[in-house]
């Protein structure tokens, strides 16, 4: 595999990110391997390459190529030869393969014309969907580990002020500062001092840091390397959940071309600093996100989160100063040092500088990974980017931030999202899902959802975490299963304060978040759960009742034929029934409905 | 329990062995344990214990903390639905009635014939094609409550097919 791209050569790159891969990715790039022998007559020397999460998951198994700047979307190993035939060899367009923009219906022949691309800004994910993260020539190639040599020339002093003067806050949630962490390491005096990549992406809905270590994890080790030059540490780690198999995978081959090439190790570019990688995986617990319980994870103790009366940048991993900065800031890190401060605080809003990576799923129409910069709309980036909601239906609710997070309501989908202005409304950037609901998502099953996942994720240390949570997840599976009581929702916000107030950890103090995100925008839905035994989204199961307006129904026979338990009945072109004793109600049917012909009684 | 040893199968031994007798690679000798019998046997949690020089409990407790591990055998075919909060909004709770119609076990069971077992998982970052679903590494995207029926029943075939050719 070569770099060099002289005009006359083609590239095919294939996505086999997770997402594509799912889809059958990799039988569409081995397909493309097998038959790219050379041919007789075929003078174009074209070669596929294997490419990180573009995050068009949806559109997935995605296929470029380069220079002709051809995105096919859904290929399978069927189309290849059609490709090679037309494309690659005739330099026609396989129409069938491109994309159709929704809105104009017109096919397009380029990702960059179309509006989930063209509205994005990248900056973490710069490389993501170029490279070939396998290969350290192709990283080299787009200016990697130039910022590294770069940051030979500053003195450690000067790397924490380049980094300070960009604004950069860490992108794993809180938004703490990035240069105020490093600086508070630097001043410390000690024999040792570590760096840590957390790379524990435990929100539900999220995997933009996925992307990055599986599409550039060359990108991760640099940012890495020049932050232990600035703090003055020898021994790095990076924390993957084991579930990331991929990401495990890409970082550790980059971690061994980086050393087997003077990147990593003892004499880094023949600079004479040393520094070395270890790659450690995680055991699928949500609060080893949490810096202090991760610490503990690394050293072979059970996640459970230290107290914070000392922070980890004077005592962190084994005592010694430690810094811990999420995946998403580790990669911005050589842009800041290549292209300067000035340049990288010139993108984002007042406090918020830079981009944000998004992961933009749930009921929208275009999912997958959103960059914009700091300060862009909830509404430029669920409709222009996103393409608005399934179906035509209603926008609901966005949720970001995670479990931790919280709901924001239509009223507010102006709003220029950072750190601050999520805060404010009651939610929390997180690390960056979005999660977009539409009218038939019910806001208190929601609340529901995050309560059971964060009480079992409860570390089970302090009292008002293991026990608070529970008992509000009780409260709340009763107002879903239609007995709730009014007072059950000043019961829910007792709870909550308490919660907040004495809560050990992050995990336990943001845990009411999405419950009194929905009280506060979303009251009269709990109200009319309570009131009314009645759960108008239709998913509540024991408040639901699927009926079929006959007036509507078109007998088309979609419902009938995907019904898991044969349910509904019906002669073809003729309204269709749904019989009530063999309905378990999962709203497949109410989901799959092209006429809204299905409705909640 | 003094007196009372298991032989422990020598392949097992050496997963454990290749790391240094230190505390923070039990995590991942547990993962390479796992991935190799599909659960943690208890011989090998004390094999770990020694190799490691600390206490039982202690290599017990960490087991029990992290959600990826399990102390009873799982099936031949293990499936993982993802009840993250993408798939959750699309419907996975739906996908695990069905599952429970189909072969009657629940999350953090395993089929009497040892074929099936099925646990929920928080998120596998695949949130763009959900509901997804993953049995033994496979993922399966958009999976819908039909489709799941076609996929077991799939996996039915196979094993049918297997014991009539062996």
């Amino acid at each position: 595999m070569t770099t060099q791209n002289p005009p006359d050569n083609r590239k095919i790159l294939v996505c086999c990110g997770t997402g594509c891969q799912a889809s059958g990715s990799m039988d569409v790039f081995l397909a493309f391997q097998n038959q790219l022998h050379p041919e007789p007559g075929v003078t174009v020397e074209t070669y596929a390459k294997a490419t990180g999460c573009n995050g068009w998951c949806e559109q997935g198994p995605l296929v470029k190529i380069l220079p002709d700047d051809i995105t096919y979307c859904r290929v399978q190993a069927k189309h290849v030869a059609e490709i090679i035939d037309k494309t690659i060899k005739q330099g026609e367009l396989v129409k069938k393969l491109l994309y159709r923009d929704p809105v104009t219906k017109k096919q397009v022949r380029s990702h960059h014309e179309i509006n989930f691309y063209k509205k994005q800004h990248k900056v973490a994910l710069r490389h993501i969907g170029e490279i070939d993260p396998a290969s350290l020539d192709d990283y080299l190639a787009y200016d990697g580990y130039k910022a590294l040599g770069q940051a030979f020339a500053m003195s450690p002093a000067d790397i924490i002020d380049e980094i300070e003067r960009s604004g950069l806050r860490g992108r794993g949630g809180a938004g703490f500062p990035t240069g105020r962490k490093w600086r508070s390491c630097a001043v410390q005096e000690a024999s040792e001092k570590y760096l840590v990549c957390n790379g524990d992406e435990g929100d539900p809905g999220a995997f933009m840091d996925r992307s990055i270590m599986e599409g550039d994890p060359h990108t991760v080790i640099e940012g890495m390397i020049i932050g232990s030059m600035a703090i003055g540490a020898h021994k790095g780690f990076i924390y993957v959940r084991d579930e990331y198999g991929l990401a495990v995978q890409n970082l550790g081959r980059a971690i061994q071309d980086a050393r087997a090439n003077g990147y990593l190790g003892e004499d880094i570019m023949g600079k004479g600093w040393a520094f070395d990688i270890e790659i450690v995986r995680g055991g699928g617990a949500f609060v080893c996100g949490e810096e202090t319980a991760l610490m503990n994870s690394i050293e072979g103790n059970a996640g459970e989160p230290r107290d914070k009366y000392v922070y980890p940048t004077e005592k962190g991993l084994w005592g010694k100063p430690t810094i811990i900065n999420n995946v998403e800031t580790w990669a911005n890190i050589p842009v800041i040092i290549l292209a300067g401060a000035e340049k990288f605080a010139s993108i984002g809003s007042k406090n918020s500088k830079g981009t944000k990576v998004f992961s933009l799923v749930g009921k929208v129409v275009n999912t997958g990974l959103v960059e914009v910069p700091m300060g862009t709309t909830l509404r430029e980036i669920i409709f222009d980017i996103g393409g608005g909601i399934l179906k035509g239906k209603a926008f609901k609710a966005v949720q970001t931030g995670g479990p931790s997070g919280g709901c924001i309501p239509a009223e507010l989908l102006d709003l220029e999202i950072d750190f601050d202005s999520l805060t404010e409304a009651g939610s929390m950037m997180g690390s960056g899902g979005l999660i977009v609901m539409d009218e038939h998502t019910c806001m208190v099953e929601v609340a529901r959802y995050y309560l059971h996942f964060l009480a079992g994720e409860s570390c089970g240390k302090c009292v008002p975490c293991r026990e608070g949570i529970d008992r509000m997840l009780e409260i709340l599976t009763r107002i879903c299963e239609g007995h709730g009581k009014m007072e059950d929702l000043d019961l829910l916000e007792d709870l909550s304060e308490t919660l907040k107030a004495a809560s050990s950890c992050a995990l336990g103090k943001t845990a009411t978040n999405p419950v009194l995100s929905t009280l506060r925008y979303f009251r009269p839905e709990y109200i009319s759960h309570i009131h009314e035994k009645r759960c108008a989204a239709g998913v509540c199961r024991s408040l639901t009742t699927f009926d079929i307006i006959p007036e509507i129904c078109t007998g088309c026979g979609l419902c009938e034929k995907n019904c898991p338990v044969q349910a509904i009945r019906g002669e073809k072109k003729e309204p269709h029934t749904i019989s009530q004793e063999l309905c378990i109600r999962c709203g497949d049917c109410f989901n799959r409905c092209n006429f809204g012909a299905i409705k909640v009684v | 329990m003094p007196g009372i040893t298991v032989q422990l199968p020598e392949e097992l031994e050496r997963i454990i062995r290749a790391y240094p007798s230190d505390k923070r690679y039990i995590l991942a000798m547990m993962q390479d344990l796992q991935k190799q019998c599909n659960y943690l046997p208890r011989e090998a949690l004390e094999e770990i214990a020694r190799h490691v020089e600390i206490p039982f409990s202690k290599v017990y407790a960490l087991a029990t903390f992290y959600k990826a591990f399990s102390l009873v055998p799982r099936g031949k075919y293990h499936i993982k639905v993802c009840d993250g909060t993408a798939c959750h909004i699309k419907s996975s709770a739906v996908l695990i009635d069905q599952i429970f119609n189909a072969i009657a076990i629940r999350p953090g069971e395993t089929s009497p014939d040892g074929m099936f077992s099925l646990e929920t998982v928080n998120c596998i970052g695949a949130c763009a094609i959900a509901p997804v679903m993953v049995i033994n590494e496979k993922v399966y995207s958009k999976v819908s409550s039909a489709g799941i029926l076609d996929v077991i029943n799939g996996i039915r075939g196979d094993i049918n097919d297997n014991a009539k050719s062996s």
